[in-house]
């Protein structure tokens, strides 16, 4: 595990301090003899616009890993860089702050809010950080058609389809021009078809707007868009 | 409010519910207020109407002093001659019945509530039509709910059992009632006519009777000593309401009734939105992942509530107002401002009271739930 970490340092240094590093990280929940290691040792470096996937079965760790590299929970030790910040080291609403403005969450069945549309779901990001203004709008409406929502721009979430709600919070999370952007079992769900079109989707978004994108998932069939793949088990990354 | 008013919209049917109860618990309060008013100015609009601070009564008549209390002649003398005290006259206070013996109206039976004062003492009636008090001659002036049962200006009342005549010189406007019975001023021999049922010439004794001292106190006057002299007690002009007869008991249980609305109303709020925020934690936790400080999340909500709050109340209010104006006239109602306004703005205030209380379970939500794994 020791020897995964240095490798990845290695490769941190020469993409510089953008994008997204995990060093010698590890969660432990719950304490005692009830304690679980969610994250053992984990180390990992995206690179702006390149597009990992992370595999593995339920409960190994995946959605820790994302909890983690998004700045939803502190690791138990090691660190997280995100855009050259190092995330592990600020506060409770530092973090809160950095989550707005430099990490996109795509969700799992895209959690969109029920009574705002399409636009107002990209706008909301912008409203809470008080940057509301006409370029956000004109952004909005550019990402709206980069997803191919144009049509549904007005539409709420129970009038759309699984797959133009999963376009949706991709929208939402690159609203922001976030520096990571971190996608949790996109496909949960959608049939084949529509997956491998939401997966493409993610691959070209991170592609064009240079984030550093993580995907976890448990479908092994969406893998081909991803630069790299990796592994999960029992909270070991390999 | 970006999120708030796009879920008042969206989910308009349960706002709307609430807002509706909240809406009629508003216009009951309204109703409550202005029949409290009705009652309170039926009840007592004759001794608010008195130019005094206080009145002493005997002081071994400890409750609905009016009926009971009697002093003398030499008490409101003493109390005249008291340090501090302004003004000190004799003031009497009696329930009659008459019957209209000459007028339009003649047969028509009246109930009188009969004060007497001396014709030119601080307390006599300025009327707005015909004249006023003189000593001796059986002149009355009445109110606006004698002229409304028809009796006017010249027309003459005869009392049961003394058989006294009364003859209206005047014509006092506005609502002036003691214990729901319209005012009628009599000087004070008069009053003893009618207070003691007696005709003819009046005893020694009850010519030098009234039933309390009218008083006009100068601020911070000490007047123990004074009422240890006489043997009365001087209470202040609110707290002689409490003296007439039914006004404490009707504005009690006015006050109660609308007590447990405002409890009933802060309730069914902190009840709804209780639920409302357990319903929304899932898109709480979302924007507290997606990066939304927790203040701006209570923010959002606690806009939520007082818009929806006001509206109602607003609402509820414009309803009781309109309803309340076609009740005016024909039941004890009047509409003051100032106690409508503290009706609605009661509601508001604890109705928020109630919110905070659910609101507040938004610090708790942890965005960790927004990932689907650890759900």
């Amino acid at each position: 595990m020791t020897t995964h970490a240095t490798d990845h340092q290695a490769a941190a240094d020469t993409v510089g301090s953008i994008g997204l590093r995990l060093d010698d990280v590890t969660l432990t929940l719950g304490d005692g003899d009830t304690a679980v290691t969610a994250l053992d040792h984990v180390g990992l470096t995206v690179a702006p616009g390149e597009f990992v996937a992370v595999v593995g079965p339920s409960g190994s760790g995946k959605s820790s890993l994302l909890a983690v590299a998004g700045g939803l929970q502190r690791p138990t030790s090691g660190t997280v860089h995100i855009a050259g910040t190092e995330l592990t080291a600020l506060s409770d609403k530092e973090r809160t702050a950095a989550r707005l403005r430099h990490i996109g969450f795509v969700f799992q069945q895209s959690n969109l809010l029920a009574s705002l549309t399409v636009r107002e779901q990209l706008l909301l990001p912008l409203h809470i950080d008080r940057r509301l203004d006409t370029t956000a709008r004109a952004r909005a409406d550019e990402l709206i058609e980069a997803v191919g929502l144009t049509h549904r721009a007005g539409s709420r979430p129970h009038q759309l389809s699984g797959g133009e709600r999963q376009r949706a919070g991709l929208a939402r999370a690159l609203m922001t021009s976030p520096a990571v952007l971190l996608v949790d079992e996109p496909t949960s769900a959608l049939d084949r078809v529509r997956s491998a079109e939401a997966v493409r989707l993610i691959a070209e978004q991170t592609h064009e707007r240079s984030t550093a994108t993580v995907m976890v998932t448990h479908d092994t069939a969406i893998m081909d868009a991803a630069d790299r793949v990796y592994e999960m088990v029992d909270g070991r990354l390999s | 409010m970006f999120l708030a008013l796009r879920d008042l919209r969206f989910a308009r049917g349960r706002f709307a519910l609430m807002g509706a109860v909240v809406a009629l618990i508003a216009v009951l309060g309204v109703l409550l207020s202005g029949l409290a008013s009705g009652l309170a100015d039926a009840g007592i609009s004759g001794l608010r109407a008195l130019p005094v601070t206080h009145m002493a009564f005997d002081e071994k008549a400890t409750s609905e002093q009016f009926s009971r209390s009697t002093v003398e002649e030499e008490d409101w003398q003493a109390w005249s001659k008291a340090p501090g005290v302004e003004r000190a006259e004799p003031f009497g206070n009696t329930l009659a019945n008459a019957q209209v013996t000459q007028g339009a109206k003649k047969g028509e039976r009246v109930n009188l509530a009969v004060f007497g004062m001396a014709p030119d003492s601080s307390l006599a009636p300025r009327p707005s039509k015909g004249e006023g008090l003189k000593e001796g001659g059986a002149g009355i002036v009445i109110t606006r709910e004698i002229a409304d049962l028809g009796v006017e200006i010249g027309d003459v009342l005869t009392a049961d059992r003394s058989g006294v005549r009364l003859k209206v010189v005047g014509l006092v406007g506005g609502t002036v009632s003691y214990g729901h019975i319209g005012v009628v001023y009599a000087d004070l021999d008069t009053w003893r006519h009618l207070h003691y049922g007696l005709p003819g010439d009046l005893p020694e004794a009850a010519s030098r009777q009234a039933t309390a001292v009218a008083l006009t106190l100068k601020p911070g006057a000490d007047v123990a000593v004074v009422e240890r002299a006489t043997g009365t007690l001087a209470e202040t002009k609110e707290a002689t309401f409490d003296a007439s007869p039914g006004y404490e008991a009707e504005s009690s249980t006015m006050a109660l009734i609308k007590g447990f609305l405002y409890v009933i109303s802060a309730l069914v709020v902190g009840a709804f939105f209780t639920v409302w925020t357990v319903q929304r934690k899932p898109e709480i936790a979302l924007m507290k992942a997606l990066g939304a400080p927790t203040g701006y999340i209570l923010r959002d909500a606690l806009a939520q509530v007082v818009a929806v709050l006001v509206g109602a109340t607003a609402l509820g209010t414009a309803v009781g107002l309109a309803l309340g104006s076609a009740m005016i006239g024909k039941a004890p109602f009047s509409l003051s401002a100032p106690a409508i306004a503290t009706s609605s703005g009661l509601l508001i205030v604890l109705g928020t009271v109630g919110a905070v209380v659910a609101v507040r379970r938004i610090t708790a939500v942890d965005p960790l739930t927004a990932l689907g794994a650890t759900r």
